[in-house]
Order: C-alpha cells, then structure tokens, then sequence
C-alpha cells in the first residue's frame, strides 16, 4: 500500500512537471500521460483534459526586482511571468492561475507593505518570496500569523527555524552551501587555515555565522574574519588584515559586486590564497566584472550552472524544457535564481494539484507530503520537520576557469 | 598593525577618500551658489561612471570616454537645473532641497532601465599591474585618481581666484542682492556651478569605475559619504571638502587596523562618524568652515 503510495506520487509530479511544458515537449509528455493513464485513477486526466476555466488561483510573488539585490530578483519575476503563460495553456485543478507579482525594491520594508496587500487585497492562496534574506524574515510572522503559505526564494537559515507551520523553501539553504565549501576545502583541497570575508547584509552575515560555527567539524581553523558593506568600493583594507594573518584559503560570503572587487582586490595585494566563494556569486555578473582575477575561484552552486553536472535523467530533462522556455521568453540562459522560483512554484502548484484544493490547511497538508518533486534546485522531499526538503548532493562545487564554469576539480 | 599594513591602509583610504572629496567638492559648489544642498549628487558620480561605460563599449577610446561622460553629465546637471530647480526659485531653499531628493530617486530609476541592474566595468586608464611601496601595493588606476583629483582641485581653485567669472561665482555666495547690484547675472552662475559640481562628480564616477565597477544604485553610499565629507571639512569650503574626503577615506580604513578584534571591518563606519560627530561637536562649522551655517 504504501509503496504504491510513493510510486503513484512520483508520477504523478513527473506527470505534473512535464505539464508545465504541455507546449514545448510532445513526445515526453505522451510518454508520461501513457504512464499516467495506467497507475492514475480520474484525478489527473481530469485536470489535464479540461481546459482552465472559471476564477483564476492567484499566487502571490514578492521578488527584489529592483535595488541591491536585483540580479536575483529579476530574473526570478522574469521566470514567473513566463511560467505564468506557460502553465495557463493547461491550467490547475481546471483552472487558469493568476501571478500576482510585487517588487520590494531589495527592502523589508517594501516586502512588509507587499504581503499585507497580497493577504487583503489579492486573497491569494500562496506566497513565493522575497528574493532576499532579510525581506523573507521580515514578512514571514505575517505570513505565519495569518496562515498563509509561503514559499521563500531566499537562503539564509533562519528562513526555516520555527515556526514553520506556514513557510517552506526552495533554494538549497546557506548551511548546505556552507557545508559543500568547506567539505571541499577539508577533503579536496586539504587545507587548515581559512580567514572568511563577508558582506554585512542577511546573506552575508548568515553565512558567516554559519561557517564559524561549523568550520571545527571540518576541522578548520578561523584565522580572521572580516566584513564590507555592499556599496563598498574597495576592499584592500580589510584583505590587508586578513593576508597579515596568514591564511590557507579565503572564504568570501556575499553577492556581487563585493566578491569580485575583492577578488581584484587579492590579486591587487599579491595575495595567492584560493579564493572560496558562495553561491552567490553564481552568475555571469561575477565572471565578466572579476576578469582575469576571477579565475580559480570556487564556489558551491545549484546544478543549473554546470547543466553536464545533472546526473539524475528526470530533473534533467525538466531542466532542459526550463532552459528552453526561459532562453525563448527573455534571450538569456536561466540564472539560478530563476530556477528557485521555477522550483518554488512548482512546489506550491504541485501540492495545491495533489490537494485539490486551495484552501490554506489543504495545501500546508499537501505540501508537508511533499515527496521527489524536481526542480533544477533538486529532488525535494518536505516532513513536517523538514521545510528544506533538499539533501548535500543536490549542490555541486564549481570553478570558474577561462571566463565560464566548469566542474571543480575533485 | 606593520608599517606596510598601515601603508596599504592609507593607500585604500585615499582610493574611496578621493571620490568621497569630488563628491564633497560638487556638494560644496551648489551649496555655495544656491544654499541648496544638492542630494542628487552621488547620482552624478554613478551617471559619470556608467556613462562612461557606454562610450568606451561604442568604441570610444578610454579619454574620450572621460571627456564625453563629463561633458554629458554637466549638460544634465544644467539641464537638472533648469527644469527642476528654476522653477522654484521663489518657492524657497526648502523646496528645491526636496526636489533635489526627487531627482535623484528619478536618476537613479532612469539609470536602472537605460544600464540595467547589475554592475558594469570599466578597464583601468593604464594596466592593472599594482605598483609596490615597500611592501604596500597601489594600483595605477588610484595615482589617476590622486592626480587627476589634484588637478581638478588646483583648476578650480585658480578659476575661482584668477578669473573674472570666478569671481562672480564667489560674489554670488558672499552676498547674492549685492552681487545683482552689481550687474552679475545670477542666474546664470547658478547654471555653471550646477554644470561644474556635475561635471565634478562624473570625473570622480569614471575615474573609480575601473576599481570599483558602477552600478544604477552606486549613488546613495557615495553622496552621502560625500556629504559627510563636506560637513567635516566645512561645508563651503572646496579645500575643506577635499580634505574632508580623504580624511573620512583614511579614517574609515585605519579603523579596521587599528581595532584589534578579528571583524572590526563591521565598526569602520561608526569609528569614521564617531570621530566626525567629536569635530562637529567641538567646531560645529567644520574643520575648515569660516562662515557660519546659518539656520533656514
């Protein structure tokens, strides 16, 4: 009973996320309704032969698509707003969906004013949002106050500490990126000594946090730890500290422009450490504003980056209808981000699809039983417990290596 | 802290500390026109740099990137000028403060949809190669924005000394009925020094973008460290702003050598102002400011 349980699932999100491409790919989607067909009862050939009809399901969004952060948020509203017509040639529960999409302008404050009008005014049934650590903090007592769920698009930890009655996450979370960055330097590149510089923003100062909590379970030494704010230009003074203690490796935790200055900034000082970055410097930005000083650096990243580094068939596939779809609505390559809020929206439909209701209990449920739904992210598996749903494996190390990435050296 | 380490500390203090002093500079010559501290200013800096970009990706080469940044961004602050100050010239120094404010949420907007969110660079005026003192390194790109900063300060003092134009400039700030009386036309200083401060502020922009690269949002952190930087010094006084500038650059820098503790990078900005609100305190006009700042 409860094998056929998973089984039944399990096709049921293949079947589910192939449906968002009903459009793009003919032959995979005949494959997965014959499948469907045969260990499906009524349910989904239900929702896959009619039409979307009658009110839409709104959805609610808050992305930094402007401001500081806008390299994440932009291209995640971008995925949204194409995953929005995408989804509507098939529809949910029979019904067409409505995104609602806000910007906070990289501001909690703005995320705050945003989430109040998503609750009272647009009555949407779900969240996605912010792109940023601190906005997601900052709405998430509203969201779990009024019992609505959210699906955050950001990493820091605290995200999803309880209370998580009402919030779950799709972007791997900064201590899975933590952990791969020093696994790799305690297994790979063998090294003792690592000195961390970090952005003072959410993002940066968590993970900083983060890596000085752990670093003893890799058997790492913190030798110093320096910060930057975002709009700095110039970071030598803080590096000139860090080389005066000598360390094996910089670890460097924030998003651009700030690595890649400091990256400048190390070949400036003759510094010839390795070069640790986050995932947050996983994008195209960091490679053309670093130039020749961003070679070699290193980084832990979502498989997207490095499509060939997908090992599982089914998320590659769906990847690759993503890249497609994401490459013809905006001329560029899907970034990482983009793929969280693919990843995040796929989880919300999905368990609204296997809830078959919208009502906010009905979906908390569902999505708590959320098993193997896959997303460029990963293979997501939620509990109760467990609003991360993603395991080390779905993180890769990168390198960037004459100007683009490639996997690092193992 | 070594002797190199304290080295390399000034040589990145006086890297941010010059675009803070050009900055301050622009602050400082619409204050002294007009009274109207100019909030817009850090956008200058930002439109300055990204500018630039543009021209040297159309195939412009690096000086005539510089040049042709400056040139259009004087036009913009003339142009700011006259459409959005002017106006209001008898609404009160208040109101074109704010509108001052406007503006810059405007340019700064208006610079996300022409250069996009993400940061741009620059390649440095000549090479990378870092230059060593001791065993402090300095890059080339930062003696260009010494230099250059030298220049600008040096120009405009002779300007406001030596010519007659320069003269009208300062009678304006000194006593602006009387300078009427005198048959200078007001107006039309005020369009230079908004020409100028711009212009100012845009060199400052290109110069840095090489090291610093510039984005549509690079403004608000500069202009008010600029402004900072033109309190410090005496806001009304060029050489005050430039020493102002570097002062606030140094200091900032020195702060994180001189703390101790591992992580006093996150204090830099708190030592730079707590000394800065220590100055105020003990010479409220700056440390350079002869007029008094008188109360709106």
């Amino acid at each position: 009973m409860r094998r056929s349980h998973v089984v039944l699932v399990a096709a049921l999100v293949v079947a589910f996320a192939m449906l968002l491409f009903a459009g793009c790919g003919e032959t995979t989607t005949t494959t997965t309704a014959a499948e469907t067909t045969t260990t499906m009862p009524a349910e989904t050939t239900t929702t896959e032969m009619a039409g979307p009809s009658g009110d839409p399901i709104v959805i609610g969004a808050i992305v930094s698509a402007t401001g500081p952060a806008s390299p994440l948020g932009e291209p995640e509203r971008a995925a949204l707003v194409m995953l929005e017509a995408e989804i509507n040639k098939v529809g949910i529960l029979g019904r067409p969906i409505k995104i609602v999409i806000e910007d906070d302008q990289s501001n909690p404050t703005e995320a705050v004013t945003a989430v109040n009008k998503l609750i009272q005014q647009d009555k949407v049934v779900a969240i996605l949002g912010s792109s940023i650590s601190a906005s997601t903090l900052a709405i998430k007592p509203i969201t779990e106050a009024a019992g609505m769920p959210l699906m955050a698009l950001a990493a820091s930890n605290k995200i999803t500490e309880a209370p998580i009655d009402w919030t779950w996450r799709a972007p791997p979370r900064d201590a899975l990126a933590v952990g791969a960055a020093l696994g790799y330097i305690q297994n790979t590149m063998k090294l003792t000594k690592i000195a961390v510089l970090h952005d003072e923003n959410a993002y940066g100062a968590s993970g900083a946090a983060d890596v000085a909590a752990r670093a003893a379970d890799f058997g790492l030494e913190i030798v110093a730890t320096e910060s930057y704010k975002t709009e700095d230009t110039d970071i030598t003074a803080q590096l000139t500290k860090i080389k005066g203690a000598s360390p094996d490796v910089v670890v460097v935790w924030g998003t651009n422009p700030g690595p890649a200055i400091a990256a400048k900034n190390m070949k400036q000082l003759g510094m010839t450490q390795p070069f640790v970055g986050s995932h947050g410097i996983a994008n195209k930005s960091f490679i053309d504003l670093a130039g020749d000083a961003g070679e070699g650096v290193i980084f832990p990243a979502g498989r997207l980056l490095v499509p060939e580094s997908f090992t599982n068939p089914a998320q590659k596939a769906i990847v690759d209808q993503f890249v497609a779809a994401f490459t013809a609505a905006t001329g560029n390559p899907p970034p990482t981000f983009a793929g969280h809020a693919f990843g995040g929206l796929t989880l919300v439909l999905e368990a609204i699809n296997r809830a078959g209701s919208t009502e906010a209990a009905d979906i908390q449920k569902a999505l708590n039983e959320t098993k193997g739904v896959i997303t460029p992210d990963g293979v997501y598996n939620y509990s109760p417990t467990d609003h991360d749903g993603l395991t080390p494996d779905d993180l890769t190390v990168v390198m960037i290596q004459g100007g683009t990435w490639v996997l690092a050296p193992q | 802290m070594t002797f190199d380490q304290f080295l390399q500390y000034v040589f990145s203090g006086v890297t941010t500390g010059s675009i803070y002093a050009l900055t301050a500079l622009g602050f400082t010559l619409i204050y002294n026109a007009t009274n109207v501290i100019n909030f817009a200013q850090g956008e200058f800096v930002m439109l300055g740099g990204l500018t630039a970009v543009s021209l040297h990706e159309a195939g412009a080469p690096l000086a005539l990137a510089f040049v042709g940044a400056v040139a259009i961004v004087a036009t913009v602050g003339v142009v700011f000028q006259l459409l959005a100050i002017r106006p209001l010239h008898s609404a009160g120094i208040l109101a074109q403060i704010i509108v001052t404010v406007g503006a810059s949420l405007a340019l700064r907007t208006g610079a996300m949809l022409i250069w996009g969110r993400e940061a741009l660079p620059l390649p440095p005026f000549t090479g990378d190669e870092p230059i060593k003192v001791s065993e402090a390194t300095i890059l080339p790109q930062t003696l260009w924005v010494l230099g250059l900063t030298l220049v600008i300060v040096v120009t405009l003092q002779l300007f406001y000394r030596r010519t007659l134009t320069g003269k009208a400039v300062r009678a304006c700030s000194v006593n602006q009925g009387a300078a009427r009386l005198m048959g200078i036309s007001y107006s039309k200083v005020v369009l230079l020094s908004f020409g100028m401060s711009a212009a100012i502020s845009a060199a400052g922009g290109v110069m840095i973008t090489p090291v610093s690269f510039m984005v549509y949002s690079s403004g608000a952190l500069i202009g008010l460290k600029g402004f900072a930087a033109a309190i410090f010094g005496g806001l009304g006084n060029p050489a005050g702003a430039v020493f102002g500038g570097l002062a606030l650059g140094i200091l900032e820098t020195l702060a994180i050598g001189a703390l101790p503790m591992s992580g006093a990078s996150g204090y830099k900005d708190a030592v730079a102002f707590l000394i800065l609100l220590i100055v105020l305190f003990v010479k409220p006009q700056g440390l350079f400011g002869g007029r008094s700042v008188e109360k709106a």
